[in-house]
């Protein structure tokens, strides 16, 4: 799985932070999101989908890669 | 639109807002708007016509769409209430004046939103469960039948916003009626609104002035010293300034209603959705690691959000495949959009494992709530706390006597009587 975020469309609401904490957080300057992986792990794999499911501003963008 | 050969299905004239026949249930009028009208027309309590949107794709789009923000004063829009009457939030009054579009909204909206992101939530969250213990305990030694409301759902999340904004929480009474006459469309007279405005605004400003004197370690203080000492000042636009005391004023006066109100209605209905098929609450105390999608299925089962989210058009827009012409007013069901089967799986269903639950009570796009990781995370330690404490609480009226809240742009229940 590969991850990327558009941090122009990123509205700030956490969101994607509270479903996978381990893939997602917020700059402390502006609470934009960061990703502190683009790869996560599959065990991630379901929180991640979760997160760009429920987005609100459909800034989180996945492509499978197997 | 004018070719009566092209609308099989002309419904009876739809007057919002709409309502179930319990305090619970959806209107039925929702499933037959979505099938057969998704872009309807309906007059306002003001007389005033809009186009009311209720399924998911179309209220998605249009909520995500940059260009259309909610009516201001300014705007040509159709009215909410009738002439004079409808407190600031409903008006769209120039008196509110956080940046409400384009970059300078995104800018405010970045300067404010630090504050509320899902990791200092987190960090909130012990204090959070202390006061909610503190607020349960008095409840249970009250004695039964209690009013969950009153006694847990108002106190907590305005607690909680007062302490975030260092505003002192004795003034929670009048917040309590300066926020109730800002959301309201039909409850007070004109006179009223503008006295309840007057006095916030004195009050906020005072405020303001007093952490410009004596900052404490508190978001007011903080936006307060990152926009310099500028007394009246205006934001330096465009290089990233900081908030001019105007804006200041309204940032505190939005933050305290928006913090507020809708919060304290959802803790209420929340509980009571749960509790009147205690099936449910029996599920979350078996596994409590349902009480995170416990909460975001409670938020898009709520059938009673209030009247809907407006927005202006500015220019021709297409929604559902229909062009929608400029100046036109559009009106946003989010429940009936959380309800629309094109969406959701058994959408009628409250599935308190649903995953994921891309629901819109939180809005959609740039505008959506700056304060949901804060309303989640506050949702979740009630639920937590209630079950913990009271496993045994069950409603102490039958479901269907639950009345609603009248008059105001966001909707509740008036009492949530309870039992343990
Ligand atoms: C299936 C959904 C719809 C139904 C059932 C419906 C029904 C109606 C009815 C009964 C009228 C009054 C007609 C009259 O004066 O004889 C009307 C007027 C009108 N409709 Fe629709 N309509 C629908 C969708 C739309 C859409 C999508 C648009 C926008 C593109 C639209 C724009 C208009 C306009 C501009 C008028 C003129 C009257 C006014 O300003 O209120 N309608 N419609
Ligand atoms: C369950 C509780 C809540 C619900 C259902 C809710 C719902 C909403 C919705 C639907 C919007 C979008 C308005 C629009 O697009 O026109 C919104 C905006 C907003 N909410 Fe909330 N909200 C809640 C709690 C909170 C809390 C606790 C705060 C914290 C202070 C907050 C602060 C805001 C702010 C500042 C905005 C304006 C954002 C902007 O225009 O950029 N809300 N809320
Ligand atoms: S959920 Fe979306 S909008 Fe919210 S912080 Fe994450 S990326 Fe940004």
């Amino acid at each position: 799985m590969k991850l990327t975020v558009d941090q122009d469309k990123c509205c700030g609401a956490g969101a994607c932070v509270l479903s996978a904490p381990e893939v997602f957080d917020q700059r402390d300057e502006d609470g934009i999101v960061t990703l502190l992986t683009s790869e996560p792990a599959p065990e991630q794999h379901a929180a991640v989908h979760e997160a760009a499911a429920v987005c609100p501003a459909a800034a989180i963008h996945v492509t499978e890669t197997d | 639109m004018t070719d009566q050969a092209e609308r099989p299905y002309a419904p009876p004239s739809l007057h919002l807002p709409l309502s179930g026949d319990t305090a619970l249930d959806p209107p039925a009028e929702w499933e037959e708007l979505r099938a057969r009208c998704p872009v309807a027309h309906a007059t306002l309590p003001s007389g005033d016509t809009a186009v009311y949107l209720t399924r998911y794709d179309d209220v998605r789009a249009l909520l995500s769409d940059p260009r259309f923000v909610r009516p201001t004063g300014r705007d040509n829009a159709a009215r909410l209430a009738p002439e004079g009457i409808g407190g600031a939030a409903v008006t769209g009054s120039a008196m509110v004046s956080i940046p409400d579009r384009g970059a300078p909204h995104q800018r405010w909206r970045r300067r404010v939103g630090r504050y509320f992101t899902a990791k200092r939530m987190t960090a909130l969250r012990p204090g959070m469960t202390r006061l909610a213990e503190d607020l349960v305990d008095a409840m249970l030694a009250g004695g039964a039948p209690a009013d969950l409301r009153a006694s847990l759902g108002f106190p907590f999340p305005v607690y909680v916003i007062c302490d975030l904004l260092g505003v002192p929480a004795e003034d929670r009474d009048r917040f309590s009626h300066w926020s109730d006459s800002f959301l309201s469309i039909t409850r007070y007279t004109a006179d009223e609104i503008r006295t309840a405005e007057q006095e916030f605004v004195a009050y906020m400003s005072d405020h303001i002035a007093a952490k410009r004197a004596e900052p404490a370690d508190d978001l007011l203080s903080t936006l307060i010293a990152e926009s310099g000492t500028a007394e009246g000042g205006e934001s330096e636009d465009g290089d990233g300034g900081g908030l001019s005391h105007d804006e200041l004023v309204a940032t505190g006066m939005g933050l305290l209603v928006a913090g507020h109100e809708t919060t304290a209605n959802m803790i209420g209905k929340m509980v009571a959705m749960l509790l009147s098929d205690r099936s449910r609450w029996e599920r979350l105390l078996a596994d409590p690691s349902l009480v995170r999608p416990a909460v975001e299925e409670s938020l898009r089962f709520d059938t009673n959000l209030g009247f809907g989210l407006r927005r202006y058009l500015g220019e021709d827009a297409e929604i559902g495949g229909h062009v929608v012409p400029a100046g036109s007013t559009v009106v946003c069901s989010m429940p009936a959009a959380n309800r629309d089967e094109r969406a959701f799986d058994a959408p009628d269903t409250m599935d308190l494992a649903r995953t994921p639950n891309p629901h819109l009570t939180f809005g959609a796009g740039p505008h959506s709530c700056l304060g949901q990781a804060l309303a989640r995370t506050e949702l979740q330690v009630v639920l937590e706390t209630l079950l913990t404490r009271v496993p045994t609480l069950r409603l102490a009226v039958p479901a269907a006597e639950l009345r609603r809240t009248e008059g105001l742009i966001v909707g509740g229940l008036r009492e949530v009587p309870v039992r343990w």
